[in-house]
């Protein structure tokens, strides 16, 4: 598991979480972690994240999945980091297809398009490779994340979004599943159409090169702390385009090439 | 000094033969009009077919919304091309014939009918198209950083450069090219992707917008020219030693190397 935060470091942390924590219930964003104290790491940033999860779990909330986040050359480059990160997603951060969705639960939500995949099976790291990966999918699913940020005005460096749950807000699962041997994700188109405009178009091959590349860094990443996919695990591997913004009144569909496609009402 | 469409042909013809770049011309003309910049690029054409290139075909400009918002120019336009742009598959973008050369990723349409506007649709464009492709389109602007407003870039020729064909051609009937995905690669890391759609919604809109557009100074698109309809992506540098690909999901691959 995480190695937990000693003492003083702990009350610190704490401290943080529950601000970001009460960001969700106030709507009221915070000022960047980093701003609040300069000295946290990238570990530290863990940390918080997982006493909000912690936090989440004791009131009843069901881990159902991850997301990487910060899978793109453009986004890496515009936060200077080499490497991607992760959050958690509960049972409560999933909406249905073509559903109205209640935007005000949201402090300043955008979407991205994700191929989400769906384990079949359990996956441990450290040391999974891509073959591994691709025997533990059952099927891909077409997605929209929703991200959001409790960081006022979305002013996130990596250690503000991690600390954030990596600027988690929820997702939307198409309904029509396809098996891995069936399509070669680097190569599937997607257009990102909100209000009936084409905002954002992209390849699978922005998330890293390829989306299997981020389910095999965060199941080694996981791994490296314990924690394994478990069959019917819902990972969302990174955007295949920019993020955009939405609203209350907003549609956003993605539809992917060979894979159908998903729409997100905002209510 | 006073332009006229004539100097501003000479000094554009100049600078692409010495590989020299300049202020835009709107610093000192500001009210050359998009008629008169026009006027250039068909002058500019001119003197090529005089000295002995052959025309090609027509190439549009600042068609995606990313391009359109980067260069701060806010409609699309077409060109010319000729056969001396043509780079043939596999020879390196040399930067001693270019200035600051970059390349994108295109939609190419050649035609099997001739196209001749007002009135044409998506769908009407279509229907004379006679095999899509994959391009890469080398562009160079004859103007310092690439910094123009619209009359500049329509008298530069759109900053032709060069053009690149893939090797897999499909009829129109065998592809969505809406739908159609690109992945950017430099150096062996993927940077960017899109898809056809980044072009006005789909590229069959750019080549009706071309049509329509020529129509207007008494212009067509011929049977057997070939149509370059805007980079989907934005444009990334080539020097030499660089190594760029653009892989096309149903298109193929091009692979375009930096030279000396």
């Amino acid at each position: 598991m995480v190695r937990t935060p000693e003492g003083g470091n702990l009350t610190r942390l704490e401290g943080i979480a529950g601000a970001l924590s009460g960001a969700y219930s106030s709507k009221q964003p915070v000022r960047p972690p980093i701003e609040t104290d300069p000295s946290l790491t990238i570990d530290d940033a863990y940390a918080i994240q997982l006493l909000q999860v912690d936090a989440w779990l004791a009131g009843g909330a069901v881990v159902k999945g991850y997301k990487v986040g910060l899978t793109s050359k453009a986004m890496q480059n515009q936060l200077g980091v080499d490497q991607p990160d992760f959050g958690h997603l509960t049972a409560a951060m999933f909406h249905l297809d073509h559903t109205p969705i209640d935007t005000a639960q949201f402090l300043q939500p955008k979407v991205e398009p994700e191929i989400a995949f769906v384990l079949g099976r359990e996956l441990a790291g450290p040391g999974v490779n891509v073959a591994e990966a691709i025997r533990a999918v059952d099927f891909v699913l077409p997605s929209l994340e929703l991200i959001d940020s409790r960081v006022a005005d979305w002013k996130i460096g990596i250690v503000d979004t991690i600390s954030d749950n990596a600027s988690s807000g929820g997702v939307i699962l198409g309904s029509k599943p396809t098996r891995l041997a069936d399509v070669d994700l680097t190569k599937v188109g997607c257009n990102l159409v909100i209000d009936s405009q084409i905002v954002a178009t992209g390849a699978g091959s922005a998330v890293l090169g390829s989306p299997l590349n981020a389910l095999v860094w965060l199941a080694n990443t996981l791994g490296a702390r314990g924690i394994s996919f478990k069959p019917g695990d819902v990972i969302l591997p990174g955007s295949v385009t920019a993020a955009q913004v939405v609203r209350a009144g907003s549609v956003a569909q993605a539809s992917f090439a060979n894979l159908g496609s998903v729409t997100a009402v905002f209510a | 000094m006073t332009w006229t469409v004539e100097s501003v042909a000479d000094e554009l013809l100049a600078c692409e033969a010495q590989r020299r770049d300049r202020e835009p011309f709107t610093d000192e003309w500001a009210d050359m009009s998009l008629a008169q910049a026009y006027a250039v690029q068909d002058e500019t054409l001119a003197r090529r077919l005089r000295r002995g290139e052959t025309l090609t075909g027509v190439k549009l400009g600042l068609t995606s919304r990313a391009k359109q918002e980067r260069m701060h120019v806010s409609q699309p336009f077409v060109a010319w091309l000729t056969d001396d742009m043509i780079l043939p598959a596999g020879l390196p973008v040399r930067a001693s014939r270019f200035i600051h050369p970059r390349v994108e990723p295109e939609i190419v349409f050649v035609m099997g009918r001739d196209l001749a506007g007002p009135g044409i649709s998506a769908a009407t464009a279509m229907a004379a198209v006679e095999w899509i492709l994959a391009g890469a389109e080398v562009i160079d602007s004859r103007y310092r950083n690439f910094r123009f407003r619209a009359p500049d870039v329509i008298a530069d020729n759109a900053s032709s450069g060069a053009y690149v064909t893939g090797g897999v051609s499909l009829r129109p009937d065998q592809i969505d090219v809406g739908a159609e995905a690109v992945s950017v690669e430099v150096d062996g890391q993927i940077v960017d992707s899109a898809t056809g759609a980044a072009i006005l919604g789909h590229p069959g809109e750019a080549l009706a917008l071309a049509a329509n557009q020529l129509a207007e100074r008494g212009l067509a698109i011929k049977a057997g020219q070939i149509v370059l309809t805007g980079g989907i992506t934005d444009a990334y540098p080539v020097p030499a030693g660089a190594k760029l690909a653009f892989h096309f999901a149903r298109l193929g691959d091009i692979h375009i190397l930096g030279g000396e």
